[in-house]
């Protein structure tokens, strides 16, 4: 059956361009660019922001403000298998996980309005947790790694992520493109 | 096409990432062996379709080669079996010629060997039936073979020729109830008829009762009949049995026991004598014998003095020894001593007794009066005594 474009397509359409968001093309380089180089060089002053996972932060922003899964998913890729190549992980680890985030994220964003704080907070917080598991779990299953999930750890490092993903998706709404 | 992709565009493109992604992970990542995980997916997944492709390739080529091999197969059995079977029949024929040649052999070396004339024949038809035994023979009277001719093998006569052809002749065979041939007996060179019998056997007549004629003795021709040579080996009889005028005796014909296949014709006999009679030699047999049973000395003892007369002997060399004395010197031992059994019968070899006078047995008779049984006692007269009558012989009165 050839699909065919109906009324509510349409509105649903022109909705998700009403609400998505624009960026100018630097702040699309650069932003990614500077969290990778936080996430991999800021840890070395100070340790405990190796918790801080902002490579994942900076995908859920601009996956679900994107509003478009594509877009979710190449910037999750491009993320994670950088973030790989920084880590020393064998490449594709990061990069599967952040591109499955990124593709959530922006199916999320499609339906949902994302500029309220406590659907970011709660997406930060589940996408933190799904990234965190979804590694664990590849690890287990691909790299024999026996490595237990402490779940009470990753929720609390997600509830941590999320304020700082509050904090930085404030910061880079003011990014947006407003024409 | 296009809208299907279009509709799911973000899921295609999803997993193409992830699998490229996965593709990368795998090739970055190592087993602990070593391994590129992309290589062990790559392998771990290919295997298992190799080994299906492999398995049915090996199936589908075995069944087909299977199928060939059996069809070959079956073509090289029906050829190895033609093979067998020609090489079984080349088997048999060239046991036939080893044979034909070594009877032909043998039939060379009699013909050679003896003074008559022959024609070497081959029987080439039989047209024996119940009633009449006659074999038709590859010679005839192109080889010189005429009717009347004798047929005989190394081992005995077998017919004779009642039909010359010109190339090839009839012979009626000994068993016959038509044949008839002079016959002499080897051992008590008894005369008489030899007849067919119908069956394997034949029969001998005219033969008297009275005639003796040995089971087993041998019969050869007699030559009586001018038609075999005489001297030609008939058979052996195999049952004699008096009849109230004739004997009757059978025996199988020693040229057809072999089944001759080659026979020689006579063109022309020369009597023979008879062979001589030699009894059948007993052979030796070699019989195991075991050692003797050693006996004990009370068993010599009474083995060698067996007699009575030993027994005296043996005790008058007992006196002998234990007196010192030598018989035949003269003097005359006291044969009334009591030997000491210490020295009786240690003399194991007893010396015989020289006698120069016959010995006669005197029994003193005021000892006869008083004792019942006297012992018996040899005396040895002097050598210048008087001889005295043998033993045995009365006492003079």
């Amino acid at each position: 059956m050839p699909y065919s474009e109906t009324s509510g397509d349409r509105i649903l359409s022109s909705h998700q361009r009403g609400r998505e968001a624009r960026f100018r093309a630097w702040v699309l380089v650069i932003i990614p660019f500077a969290g990778l180089i936080f996430q991999a060089y800021v840890p070395l002053f100070y340790p405990p922001l190796a918790y801080l996972d902002l490579a994942l932060l900076v995908t859920i922003y601009f996956a679900m403000m994107r509003h478009s899964p594509i877009n979710g998913i190449l910037v999750g890729c491009g993320m994670g298998l950088a973030q790989d190549a920084l880590a020393h992980n064998p490449l594709g680890m990061y990069g599967i996980c952040k591109t499955l985030v990124g593709f959530f994220a922006a199916s999320i964003g499609v339906r949902i309005d994302v500029s309220q704080p406590f659907v970011r907070l709660l997406a930060c917080m589940i996408f933190y947790v799904f990234h965190q598991f979804l590694f664990w779990l590849m690890s287990r299953a691909l790299l024999d790694k026996l490595i237990d999930f402490d779940w009470q750890q990753t929720l609390i490092l997600s509830g941590f992520n999320a304020v700082v993903g509050l904090a930085l998706f404030h910061f880079l709404d003011k990014l947006k493109d407003k024409d | 096409m296009d809208s299907l992709l279009n509709r799911y565009r973000s899921i295609t493109f999803l997993l193409v990432m992830l699998v490229a992604q996965l593709i990368l992970l795998a090739y970055t990542v190592k087993n602990p062996e070593g391994v590129r995980l992309i290589r062990l997916w790559a392998v771990t997944l290919v295997t298992p379709i190799a080994q299906v492709a492999e398995n049915t390739r090996t199936t589908v080529y075995g069944v087909f080669h299977n199928y060939f091999d059996l069809r070959d197969a079956r073509a090289q059995n029906r050829r190895i079996q033609a093979e067998r079977d020609q090489l079984k029949l080349e088997n048999l024929y060239l046991k036939s010629e080893l044979g034909t040649a070594d009877r032909v052999k043998a039939l060379a070396a009699f013909q050679t060997h003896s003074p008559s004339r022959y024609v070497a024949a081959r029987i080439i038809l039989t047209a024996t039936t119940s009633a009449s035994k006659i074999v038709v023979l590859d010679r005839g009277s192109n080889s010189d073979v005429e009717k009347g001719m004798a047929v005989i093998t190394p081992d005995g006569i077998v017919g004779k020729i009642i039909d010359a052809f010109p190339t090839a002749s009839q012979a009626l065979l000994v068993t016959d109830p038509e044949f008839a041939a002079g016959v002499v007996s080897q051992k008590n060179h008894v005369k008489g008829i030899l007849r067919g019998a119908g069956s394997g056997k034949c029969r001998i007549e005219n033969i008297q009762a009275e005639e003796k004629v040995d089971l087993g003795e041998m019969f050869f021709t007699s030559g009586d009949d001018r038609i075999f040579p005489r001297g030609l080996p008939v058979g052996k009889a195999d049952v004699v049995k008096d009849g109230p005028q004739f004997k009757e005796i059978l025996l199988y014909p020693s040229g057809l026991q072999a089944g001759p296949e080659e026979v020689l014709i006579v063109i022309s006999g020369v009597h023979q004598d008879i062979p001589a009679y030699e009894a059948p030699k007993q052979e030796d047999q070699k019989v195991y014998l075991g050692p003797p049973v050693p006996q004990t000395k009370a068993e010599e003892t009474s083995q060698s003095l067996s007699t009575e007369a030993d027994r005296l002997r043996a005790h008058y060399e007992d006196i002998g020894k234990f007196e010192n004395h030598k018989y035949g010197t003269g003097s005359v031992p006291n044969f009334n001593v009591k030997v000491p059994a210490a020295v009786a019968g240690t003399n194991p070899n007893p010396t015989t007794i020289p006698v120069k006078a016959p010995v006669a047995v005197k029994p003193p008779q005021e000892k006869q009066q008083t004792e019942k049984k006297p012992e018996p006692s040899v005396t040895v007269p002097p050598p210048d005594a008087a001889p005295t009558p043998a033993e045995g012989t009365p006492p003079p009165q």
